[in-house]
């Protein structure tokens, strides 16, 4: 690539940056815990989101498989061996931030996981475990 | 060994070579060439690089959008917002010209004729390394790739 090709994409680069929208649906984990909670109607328990996290429900991959058993740490995708930044929030504050990527997120890797779609309950565990880890 | 005749040989090697980076140049211009929609970098980097646009046809990128909820064995399922703006954007930056004349087999990018082509020095064993696992784990060897850029001089292979 010539000089000013590079500093145009770096222009580009820079202007796609400038257009990203500051987090849509801000939200902190607290928050997401307790809307879950809410619509589960029931007690959040951690040590069940951990039991959750770290079991294979029968098949072939559990969460920890790609985040790790302790997700303090940075995961690898279990069949693309990308790294995948730590998933406790209090090891990166971009997780539990949005509710919307929240909810894309628990709907495709527990699809992965467990084969069906997790439940209020059993969001509201997961999150509660993960706030635990400091 | 005759000197010129291996002067010869040594000139031709260089001719060949510049000539398969011109036309390697081509290919590669549509990595780094092509500013990645900001949408598609965001949705479509979190399990894997985000693949040039130009590495697969128009018809295998429709697939690949018409099946994200059976992506390669994971649920990758998009909103319908967000799906209709990744269509429209792969689809106008979609690969053309004479590698793209077929789509590959399954739409695996790594199943096209021109990647295994570019990687018949690539041994065997080097894809099934732990830090490899996967011939779509791009950045292991390309550590330019997040950045669009698959130049094989950044080539590193792990060991």
């Amino acid at each position: 690539m010539n000089p000013s090709t590079l500093v145009r994409h770096a222009c580009a680069g820079l202007v796609a940056c400038a257009m990203q929208p500051i987090a849509a649906l801000a939200a902190t984990p607290a928050d997401l815990q307790a809307s879950y909670g809410a619509l589960s109607r029931m007690p959040s328990v951690p040590d069940k989101g951990q039991q959750l996290f770290t079991s294979r429900h029968g098949r072939e991959w559990s969460c920890s498989s790609c985040h790790g058993e302790l997700p303090t740490q940075a995961g690898k995708h279990a069949a693309t061996g990308k790294p995948i930044a730590p998933l406790a929030p209090a090891f990166n504050p971009d997780r539990f931030a949005d509710a919307a990527k929240t909810e894309k997120w628990f709907r495709r890797n527990c699809n992965d996981v467990m084969g069906r779609e997790c439940t209020a309950a059993e969001k509201a565990d997961v999150i509660a475990w993960l706030r635990t880890l400091r | 060994m005759n000197g010129r005749r291996s002067l010869h040989r040594h000139v031709c090697a260089a001719a060949l070579l510049a000539l398969s980076h011109a036309a390697f140049a081509d290919d590669d211009r549509r990595g780094p060439g092509v500013t990645l929609l900001p949408k598609y970098k965001q949705e479509c980097s979190a399990c894997h690089v985000a693949f040039a646009p130009g590495m697969l046809p128009a018809d295998s990128w429709r697939r690949q959008l018409d099946g994200l909820a059976h992506h390669y064995g994971s649920d990758a399922s998009l909103d319908t917002a967000t799906v209709n703006e990744l269509a429209a954007w792969l689809s106008a930056n979609a690969g053309a010209g004479k590698h793209m004349h077929e789509a590959p087999p399954d739409d695996r990018i790594t199943r096209s004729a021109w990647f295994i082509r570019k990687h018949d020095e690539v041994p065997g064993a080097a894809w099934k390394g732990p830090a490899v696992k996967s011939a779509a784990n791009c950045a292991a060897c390309h550590t330019q790739a997040d950045q669009g850029d698959f130049n094989e001089h950044a080539v590193r292979i792990p060991r």
